[in-house]
């Protein structure tokens, strides 16, 4: 928990659209950043915008630290620019008729408080040199660092973030993903982060609220999404999501080290780590190849032992998704039947799990 | 050279009943582009008359809502001790209805392709409504507000029915040029009809190029 009190969050909404209803009642203790995981059209976004005012069409309840926002059985209904809260959309929309100073300036000027130093988050989002250009002239993810850095000059107390990576491709989600994991220790604000990502939420979230069919499936940790079948299913790609410890960092060759079940991995520089610090680290099933000897001169540097825990063969496809229990957790690996048939893998059966180090490069 | 009275008094009802129209049209434009109520056809049906209906019909219906049998054409009298037909004030009201279209539709079509995204931006940095307006709404939709000035402007200096039937043909008071130009022709005075048309001619289709060239330069500079 990165914050000592955490901000207590409640929602009891209920909102109907064509061919679609949220039913939702959660108390969120806030800290860090609260991913929202669910499918696309779960009503995600609908329950970001309920928090945040946007959503007229929402009823219930919602309580921002014991104040109400929306009370609809007493008519109360603070307004959008009412509320603490900074809002980055999806399709970032910043304003064309202005200049990226002017649109942070915008937001500046009509902060409650002072006591946001305009100059430090232009400095934290490294967008001095940037200042007087034009949004269209902006990449995908300038432009979403810009809106970012500007709902953080209103001094909100509550980030909520509404897919801010959707509409970039790998490469800008690299770009954006190191400003985003600073966030709430930068700014000392819980973020409410909304996505059907499930890497995102491996790497960015504290904690998770899974929502399908516009129904609460409660709060978990992020290591324990991939186990909610019922949730990612068919959305997501078979992967594990394991937390370890960094040991040390090699600045040379630009490595991190770190302990996973008394066992080491070596992975891509994490950046802003230091040694005891803990990392997620997110595992395609696809990336993990499973050995029944440990292989000599590979150019694998992460072998895991464990035992095979249950083969989940996929029945009209050519491969199967192997459980390895790795000193208490599963790890998935995604291999062929035929592999799995050739190495006579059953359960019980001793394993390496063969990881690629590229496979971190995220 | 023909007498340029009527000249002015088109200047200065074209500007009257443009500047009435901003700040009636705009509220009104914007309620249509963001409503979803049942009486949004109605007004826009309303709003859209006077471009369907001859201007001798509109003319008509306001000579007899003006004048000083009727409520608001007596409590004119009452008020300013004059009467509300046939005179300047008559033909700025009977203007503003007759030129709502071009003022309401641009502005309008602007805001509903501005749509809702900037103004919920605006509230989300803490901007109130009135606020966001005025530093979101209405840059991002500058050129609506141009085109709705300029074409209220021209279309209201192009009137010639309304103006006949409510304000008639006083020189010095609602003699406007497009009645000053029929009475030339009816007087067989070619000359100065031609003058005046000319003119009229000339100045509207400079109007219509530099708002057509202007909404053209938005569309390039915003592909």
């Amino acid at each position: 928990m990165r914050l000592e009190h955490p901000t207590l969050l409640s929602v009891d909404v209920s909102a109907r659209y064509s061919g679609f209803e949220l039913r939702l009642r959660q108390k969120i203790s806030l800290h860090g950043i609260t991913g929202i995981f669910g499918p696309s059209g779960s009503g995600k976004s609908t329950l970001l915008r309920i928090i945040a005012g946007l959503e007229r069409a929402g009823e219930g309840r919602v309580e921002f630290e014991n104040r109400p926002w929306l009370d609809s059985t007493q008519g109360i209904f603070v307004p959008p620019y009412r509320r603490p809260v900074g809002f980055v959309f999806q399709d970032v929309r910043l304003f064309d008729h202005m200049n990226v100073e002017g649109n942070l300036r915008y937001a500046a000027q009509r902060a409650r408080n002072s006591d946001v130093d305009y100059d430090e988050v232009v400095g934290i989002f490294d967008l001095g040199e940037h200042l007087s250009r034009q949004p269209q002239s902006l990449s995908g993810g300038e432009k979403q660092r810009v809106a970012i850095a500007r709902t953080l000059l209103t001094h909100p107390r509550l980030l909520l973030l509404d897919e801010p990576m959707a509409a970039l491709d790998a490469g800008r989600k690299n770009e954006i993903l190191p400003y985003l994991e600073a966030l709430p220790s930068r700014f000392d604000i819980p973020a409410i982060y909304v996505t059907h990502a499930v890497d995102e939420i491996a790497r960015l979230a504290d904690q998770v609220l899974v929502i399908r069919d516009g129904e609460s499936g409660g709060l978990i940790r992020p290591v324990e999404l991939l186990d909610k079948v019922d949730v990612v299913g068919g959305a997501a790609e078979a992967a594990t999501i394991i937390e370890a410890q960094v040991v040390d960092q090699d600045p040379d060759l630009h490595l991190t080290r770190l302990q996973y079940r008394e066992q080491l991995l070596v992975v891509p520089e994490l950046g802003r780590r230091r040694a005891g610090d803990s990392a997620r680290l997110y595992i395609r099933a696809g990336d993990v190849a499973l050995a029944t000897q440990k292989p000599q001169g590979s150019s694998f540097r992460n072998i895991l032992e464990g035992t095979v825990q249950a083969i989940e063969p996929q029945p009209a496809g050519a491969f199967a998704t192997v459980l390895v229990d790795i000193a208490g957790t599963s790890l998935r690996a995604n291999l062929t039947r035929h592999a799995v048939l050739e190495l006579e893998l059953a359960p019980g059966t001793r394993v390496f799990a063969l990881i690629k180090t590229a496979s971190f490069d995220r | 050279m023909p007498d340029l009275g009527p000249l002015w008094i088109t200047l200065a009802l074209a500007a009257t009943t443009t500047a009435i129209l901003m700040i009636l049209g705009t509220p009104l434009a914007w309620w249509l582009a963001g409503t979803n109520s049942r009486a949004k056809p109605v007004v826009e049906a309303v709003t859209a008359l006077p471009l369907v209906l001859p201007p001798t019909v509109l003319g008509f219906y306001f000579l007899i809502a003006l004048g000083p049998a009727s409520p608001v054409g007596s409590f004119w009298m009452t008020v300013t001790g004059d009467a509300l037909t046939f005179s300047f004030s008559g033909l700025v009201i009977a203007s503003v209805f007759y030129s709502l279209p071009f003022a309401v539709q641009p502005l309008q079509n602007g805001f509903e392709a501005m749509g809702r995204a900037p103004m919920e931006v605006a509230a989300t940095l803490r901007a109130r409504p009135l606020d966001a307006f005025f530093t979101v709404a209405v840059p991002a939709t500058r050129r609506s507000f141009v085109a709705a000035a300029v074409l209220s402007f021209a279309h209201t200096i192009g009137e010639f029915g309304v103006v006949l039937m409510v304000g008639g043909n006083i020189p010095g008071k609602t003699k406007v040029i497009s009645i000053a130009i029929y009475e030339h022709v009816e007087t067989l005075n070619y000359r100065d009809a031609h003058i005046l048309s000319a003119g009229l001619l000339l100045f509207s289709f400079a109007v219509l190029y530099s708002v057509y060239a202007y909404m053209r330069g938005g569309r390039v500079s915003a592909a």
